[in-house]
């Protein structure tokens, strides 16, 4: 069957063994560096030795993905090896939309479930009694214990930066888009200038975050400590930022590759998976400008 | 296809066998290497968590407080509740997965092995970070293993952080771990393997694996909450911000639910196997068990408030929640009659691996029961938080995943040692288990429905001759596996050759290869008719 051709398995490796070395050392740096920050203890190993793990990760990452890009270059990857890579980022991208269901539910539980109760609405309105001066709106400009939690002055309006950043990324799908019909045509220098294009787009998308942040903690009092609004809107949005910095990195390692001839009608999983991951980062941020900004 | 092969490097790539000393166990992509290496790392985990539940039957011998303080007892049924559900029971079956799914479905190795290593190398990683924290100035993590906000935010030890990252850390080795059983299963089935000639260890897998990418993601938003709760100032689990405790639980038991299925499919799937080949008769009903087994998955996502029935849900809540879970003894019992009509004039042996599947038939039933039991609302406001919930549970974990792991164990372990184990130890360690296992934990049923709490120390003189023979169960139990890892390093050290197929009613692509198996093995596809 020729679906069936040798399956490569490769030989011995110290990637993924450096790999956990360095993610361990990651963690139990941050672990120490929050754990002395919140007891305030002045010299902190933390921040040391996550620098460490982080430099180990960095190198992991070229090392890992450099020997990966060998191997395909080299012709070690049947077909069916390119299945499993296409199987295997599927359901990565699925693990991270069920990551962000999590904060997504966290969003709709507090405010049609709690939130109500919380303000003295419904069957388990009785919570009202916690704090009788509490009335629950959204966004939550007033907190149940605004000294513990100081409510946000104002929110940011979705049709500012927030329509903008839609407009960005939105294009940006459509442009890595172009892009891969241009590879798949081989029109390499259409595919050089879109693929550029769109990791600009990334770029202008987080400017415009960063701005939005700087907005929201200097002017309007919107911090991650201004009680459940800003909680789920910076967690929401900054794990969406992250993907998107996560995401524009990546077009932009494809980019390089295109620069040095990598990839071809035939041979393109790469980019292929860089542009599902960004259509993933794409469709989560029209959720979150539905679901956070708008509505 | 267009691909092209170089078949010079791979032919060399192919020629190694094992690399020599300690390196092979780091550096190895090996399915059957990571396979060995999960299951060892299971059971040191199974008898450090196993002696975490010593001290915790050994303090409740006598009521009194004789022999730890409440503070290190809460760090005890934390550190027993989590090391055995992550450190135990489930690197166990991916460890079995590893070894076999390859071998039954004809392919030559996982389908992502340098990742494969990845994944197991993590688990270590994490325990040492969660294990260690037993170590330092404020103890270990001690508000139980579903560390319930705001115990385990507001009021946590300092070794809260790095339970938060080590349950990172076994997320992503879980998540890696099953993306790469999925790909395996879906990619390199050989050549007239269909789905539905799939063995149903590989299918129980394919559904679990499911699940585990579904929850693993939930449960690390859950804790990254918690992380930020407790150090970065959000307010997601305090009502003084607008958040909510029982959100927690929301989120904590959207992943727990099907976590608990996660630790019982494969069980299932392998029960499936042995009970045939001991039977010597075709598994009954095998697209009902694989329709069966799908429905469990399904109904996993849609029961989880069944365990905040008394947090104040609201009334259609507790309904909803009541009939969904109640729902799943239906596809259960389809298994069950199943297994059971597999042996209906079978000709039946009882070697160790059969012993430890009825078994598993029999007991998993009767936490299925307490099961429905808890399921029903009203009820369930008597039985919260009593030992019956602890009865019940370790019913369908301990004669369930863990005797389910047992008989896999014997069931293939000739294959992977190439040596039959010593069928009468085998059989006494199957019985000591029993005995003891049902010695602990039964009478926890009773005290339980008679009002004795869960995770206290000290308990009412009314409890003490059950919680006496419930310890000296637990006792017998918990030495007997220590009698376990003495068969199976005999077992490895020698014993009477194993044929390709020790069992005669088994079948399967796995028992097509030499014992023990070879280190690379199907690397051309075998076909399957």
């Amino acid at each position: 069957m020729a679906t069936h051709e040798h399956y490569y398995v490769p030989a011995q490796s110290k990637w993924p063994i450096i790999a956990t070395v360095g993610m361990f050392v990651t963690v139990l740096g941050l672990a120490t560096w929050f754990n002395d920050l919140k007891a305030a203890r002045p010299e902190s190993h933390g921040p040391l030795i996550f620098f460490i793990g982080s430099l180990l990760l960095a190198y992991m990452l070229f090392g890992w993905f450099g020997t990966v890009i060998k191997e395909s270059r080299g012709g070690l990857y049947s077909a069916q090896m390119d299945r499993s890579f296409r199987w295997g980022m599927s359901w990565f991208i699925f693990s991270e939309v069920m990551f962000f269901i999590a904060f997504f539910g966290a969003l709709f539980y507090v405010r049609h479930v709690s939130g109500p109760a919380l303000g003295g609405e419904g069957a388990k309105g009785i919570a009202h009694m916690l704090w009788p001066n509490f009335q629950f709106t959204w966004p939550l400009l007033n907190n149940p214990d605004s000294k513990l939690f100081p409510p946000p002055k104002e929110v940011i309006s979705p049709w500012g930066l927030p329509l903008l950043n839609t407009v960005l990324l939105v294009s940006s799908s459509v442009t890595v888009t172009i892009a891969h019909h241009a590879l798949k045509k081989g029109h390499r220098g259409a595919l050089k200038i879109w693929l550029a294009i769109t990791v600009l787009l990334g770029c202008a998308f987080l400017g415009f975050q960063a701005e939005e942040y700087m907005h929201a903690y200097q002017e309007l009092g919107l911090t991650l400590g201004s009680g459940i609004y800003g909680a789920t809107f910076f967690m929401l949005t900054g794990f969406h930022g992250a993907h998107v910095t996560i995401g524009t990195i990546i077009l932009f390692v494809m980019l390089m590759r295109i620069m040095r001839g990598h990839f071809d009608n035939e041979h393109q999983f790469g980019f292929e998976a860089a542009s599902w991951y960004w259509h993933f980062v794409d469709v989560v941020w029209i959720g979150l400008f539905v679901f956070v900004y708008v509505l | 296809m267009s691909a092209v092969i170089d078949d010079h490097g791979h032919a060399t790539d192919h020629a190694h066998g094992p690399a020599k000393g300690l390196m092979r166990w780091v550096l190895t992509t090996n399915h059957k290497d990571i396979g060995t290496l999960y299951l060892w790392f299971a059971f040191s985990m199974f008898l450090l968590g196993g002696s975490f539940a010593m001290v915790i039957r050994a303090e409740l011998f006598q009521p009194g407080l004789q022999i730890v303080q409440p503070e290190f007892f809460n760090q005890m049924t934390t550190m027993h509740g989590l090391v055995m559900v992550f450190g135990a029971v489930m690197p166990a079956f991916v460890g079995l997965a590893n070894w076999m799914v390859p071998l039954m479905i004809g392919a030559p190795d996982m389908a992502l092995p340098r990742m494969n290593n990845f994944s197991f190398w993590l688990l270590p990683a994490a325990f040492i970070l969660l294990v260690s924290t037993l170590f330092t100035p404020g103890g270990g993590p001690n508000f139980g293993w579903t560390f319930y906000a705001p115990l385990s935010t507001t009021y946590a030890p300092e070794s809260v952080t790095f339970f938060i990252f080590a349950i990172h850390l076994m997320g992503i080795s879980s998540i890696m771990g099953a993306i790469n059983v999925i790909a395996t299963i879906l990619n390199l089935r050989a050549p007239g393997m269909t789905l539905m000639k799939m063995p149903l260890f590989v299918w129980t897998w394919l559904i679990t694996a499911f699940l585990l990418i579904a929850v693993m993601p939930v449960l690390a938003g859950c804790v990254t909450m918690m992380l930020m709760d407790i150090h970065f100032g959000t307010s997601f689990f305090s009502a003084a911000g607008g958040g909510d405790p029982v959100l927690f639980q929301h989120v904590f038991w959207f992943f727990g639910h099907p976590e608990v299925y996660i630790m019982i499919l494969p069980a299932f799937g392998a029960v499936s196997s042995i009970i045939p080949t001991f039977s010597r008769k075709p598994l009954f009903g095998y697209t009902s068990m694989v329709y069966a087994t799908a429905s469990i998955a399904f109904l996993s996502f849609i029961v989880w408030a069944h365990h905040m029935f008394v947090v104040g849900i609201p009334l259609v809540g507790e309904l909803f929640f009541m009939y969904a879970t109640l729902l799943i003894a239906v596809p259960t019992g389809v298994k069950v009659f199943n297994w059971a009509s597999t042996m209906w004039q079978g000709s039946l042996t009882f070697e160790t691996p059969m012993l430890f599947a009825v078994a598993f038939v029999i007991l998993f039933s009767i936490g299925g029961f307490s099961g429905l039991m808890l399921a029903i609302a009203p009820a369930d406001f008597q039985y919260q938080d009593t030992y019956f919930v602890v009865a019940h549970f370790h019913y369908v974990l301990v004669p369930g995943a863990i005797f389910g792991i047992f008989a896999s164990a014997y069931y293939w372990m000739p294959k992977w040692t190439g040596h039959m184990y010593d069928e009468t130890l085998g059989k006494l360690h199957f019985w000591l288990s029993f005995i003891g296992m049902n010695m602990a934990f039964f009478p926890m049923h009773f005290v339980g429905l008679a009002g004795m709490p869960r995770r206290i120390p000290d308990y009412n003189l009314q409890f003490a001759d059950f919680n006496m023979v419930s310890s000296i169960g637990a006792f017998m139990f918990g030495a007997t596996q220590i009698f376990f890892l003495f068969i199976v390093i005999k077992t490895i050290r020698g014993g009477e050759p194993a044929p390709a197929k020790p069992w005669d009613g088994a079948e399967g692509l796995e028992w097509s290869i030499p014992s023990p198996a070879p280190y690379h093995t199907f690397t051309t596809p075998p076909e399957v008719k």
